[in-house]
């Protein structure tokens, strides 16, 4: 399953398509069929009803694997709208909803799911992610309810995704780049800032894992804290590894750290979960 | 990720939950823990209890009279005593989880009937004579000279950092028995009888207050050739081939232990109103959620120990950087919890802050898991 993605969006998405769709933004029909076509939205659905029959484990991987290749697009709501909107699954609906105030991707969709009216543009922070803001008064925090646990889990494990390739990308970056007749990575400033960005990725890993596993509300909060935290200090960092180059529209650095920093706002910002895991401690 | 347990192993919990229940409340009294010789007699009378109800040396082989057990179970062992208030290994740490499997790995046959069955029946002390006072992070630079003396050795030098080297039988010590070979090859392996003459021991006071470690000063003391582990010059390999001995499961009590602190807190800072404060509940929220997330991680490792696939020497060394800047993180905000309280040494909590400075340091500072991590996972150049 894991093979099959990371193998059709690296066919379809890789680095230079990541770029290139950098300047000229929109939505890839095409490739969002593939993804209907290779289950990528019916993921969840079982076989009776004409989906892949899986589980969340499973979701989480692939998930993953668009995370770490930016794949653009409102993925979590085309996702969670298989089987209840027509063509969603498939990937002939391009779905989005509404979500902490915001919508990705408004214009693009054929549906927009929640109560969007009113909703205005935003010069977006990611170019791979047009937004809109709601107007607080349709939305607003509380009268959304609290954030659907599937969204929150898939979201941290697209941020898990960008977590493991900053880390990767920095890597790579310090072992070959050299400066003072040696690879930067052999100075331990930037030894330390790849190691702790291994560190935050393989213990939000296993938190995400485990929440995938057991779907608990707590076990999902703390999914979506520790995959935010590697995901958006991962990118800084990179950022940091990469040095002046991080610093340019050319190199892909930014773009990581700019959708870490678009996902960590959708289902509520990070305060809900910290109060319901403070809550599970005195349950 | 597996997070289901087999069945026998559900079996193993629960035999070892009724024992625990039928023991536990037999103990003796805690000895105070400035009380050295109380202190051993109750950790190896803890030790004897285990080893008559068939728990002893549970991750040790079976042929070096251990039980065999799978990483899970020792896991769940660790999980299920911690959770029942049991005593902690305590005066038998170096013997159980270091000497002994050391012992057991590379020892001779009589090595192994001398040194193994005394460890595991709780009749003798170990103690660890590695670090040195020039000698820390850099072990491989350690300076105790060891020269032979027809059947004997001749040892000078100091260690430091040694734990209960006042109540200790034996000392596994590291000596350099050739100071011309390349660093690492000059090393030798020996256990050293701590009542032999010229040892002179003289305990260290933390900045906790309380003498948990001891220098030892070692002036021309005679150790057999025959207490020799391996072969002489060979000791930096017999030390290293155990240190991974614990597959993952060296934090597995403590991290089951900062989970229940993390709910006490919580349920203090309710009583005392620090509660209302969203900063502080959201600080321990977050805390939530590295312990449950430290929790997995241990699971995981310990499983992929058991599949054989991880090297959890590396992959510890993740768990330690996370783990040990968590813990000191969880006693940071038990201060906050307390406010003015934590200042107060008789509070709950606030002697583990101080004793929590040590474990970004013990066992390889978190700079030195950094290099091992960057270096041995990711793969980045050795530096200069």
């Amino acid at each position: 399953m894991r093979d099959g993605v990371r193998g059709l969006l690296a066919r379809r998405f890789d680095s230079e398509a990541l770029r290139a769709a950098a300047g000229t933004p929109g939505l890839d029909r095409a490739l969002w069929r593939e993804l209907g076509a290779a289950g990528f939205f019916a993921l969840r659905l079982p076989e009776a009803d004409g989906g892949v029959g899986l589980g969340l484990p499973e979701a989480v991987l692939a998930f993953e694997e668009a995370g770490r290749v930016l794949l653009p697009g409102p993925l979590v709501a085309s996702h969670l709208a298989a089987g209840e909107v027509a063509g969603a699954a498939a990937g002939e609906t391009v779905v989005a909803a509404v979500d902490g105030g915001l919508v990705e991707w408004l214009a693009e969709a054929d549906i927009v799911r929640g109560d969007a009216e009113g909703a205005r543009p935003l010069r977006s922070v990611d170019p791979l992610t047009p937004l809109h803001r709601v107007p607080a008064d349709t939305t607003g925090g509380a009268a959304a309810g609290p954030a659907d646990p599937v969204a929150v889990l898939l979201t941290a494990a697209e941020q898990l995704g960008t977590a493991g390739r900053t880390c990767e990308l920095a890597v790579q970056h310090a072992r070959t780049r050299e400066q003072f007749g040696q690879p930067i990575g052999a100075f331990q400033a930037v030894k330390h800032l790849c190691a702790q960005m291994l560190v935050r990725t393989e213990v939000a890993r296993a938190a995400v894992y485990a929440a995938a596993v057991t779907a608990g509300p707590a076990d999902i909060a703390a999914a979506r804290l520790l995959a935010d935290e590697a995901a958006v200090r991962g990118a800084r960092d990179c950022l940091q590894v990469h040095g002046g180059m991080g610093f340019t529209w050319e190199s892909e650095v930014h773009l990581h750290l700019k959708r870490a920093w678009v996902r960590a706002q959708r289902t509520g910002g990070a305060t809900e979960s910290e109060e319901l895991l403070a809550a599970d401690l005195v349950a | 990720m597996d997070l289901s347990y087999a069945p026998e192993e559900e079996e193993f919990r629960a035999r070892l939950r009724q024992w625990l229940a039928k023991v536990l409340p037999f103990l003796p009294p805690k000895p105070s823990p400035g009380d050295w010789p109380a202190r051993r007699a109750y950790d190896l009378g803890w030790q004897r209890m285990l080893y008559d109800a068939g728990y002893a040396g549970l991750h040790w082989p079976a042929d070096a009279g251990g039980r065999g057990a799978t990483p899970t179970q020792h896991l769940i062992f660790l999980e299920e005593t911690e959770k029942a208030g049991a005593p902690y290994v305590g005066a038998n740490f170096v013997g159980l989880l270091h000497a002994g499997p050391t012992i057991a790995a590379e020892g001779s046959a009589g090595q192994r009937t001398r040194w193994l069955p005394p460890i595991l029946r709780g009749e003798e002390v170990w103690c660890q004579g590695f670090s040195e006072p020039d000698a820390g992070s850099d072990l491989a630079a350690l300076r105790t000279r060891a020269c032979r003396d027809g059947d004997d050795y001749v040892v000078s030098g100091s260690k430091i950092w040694t734990s209960h080297a006042e109540v200790a039988d034996w000392c596994e010590l590291l000596v350099r028995t050739d100071p011309g070979a390349p660093r690492h090859r000059g090393i030798t392996w020996l256990a050293m009888p701590m009542d032999a003459p010229g040892i002179t021991v003289r305990p260290l006071r933390t900045l906790a207050g309380s003498a948990e470690f001891a220098e030892v000063f070692l002036d021309e003391v005679r150790v057999p050739v025959a207490n020799r582990v391996g072969e002489e010059n060979d000791g930096w390999r017999v030390t290293m081939v155990t240190l991974s001995f614990e597959r993952g499961t060296a934090f597995v009590g403590e991290v089951v232990a900062c989970r229940r602190v993390l709910g006490e807190l919580a349920r203090a800072a309710q009583q005392n109103g620090q509660w209302d404060d969203p900063v502080l509940r959201r600080r321990l929220g977050r805390l939530n959620a590295e312990f449950r997330a430290l929790w997995r991680l241990t699971q995981w490792n310990v499983s992929e120990a058991e599949a054989g696939g991880g090297v959890p020497g590396v992959g510890g060394s993740v768990f330690k950087l996370g783990y040990s800047h968590a813990r000191q993180e969880l006693y940071d905000t038990a201060a906050d919890v307390l406010g003015p309280d934590s200042l107060d040494l008789g509070r709950p909590w606030m002697l583990e802050r101080l004793s929590s400075l040590s474990y970004t340091i013990a066992a390889g500072t978190s700079q030195i898991q950094r290099n091992i991590v960057a270096e041995r996972i990711l793969g980045l150049p050795k530096g200069r």
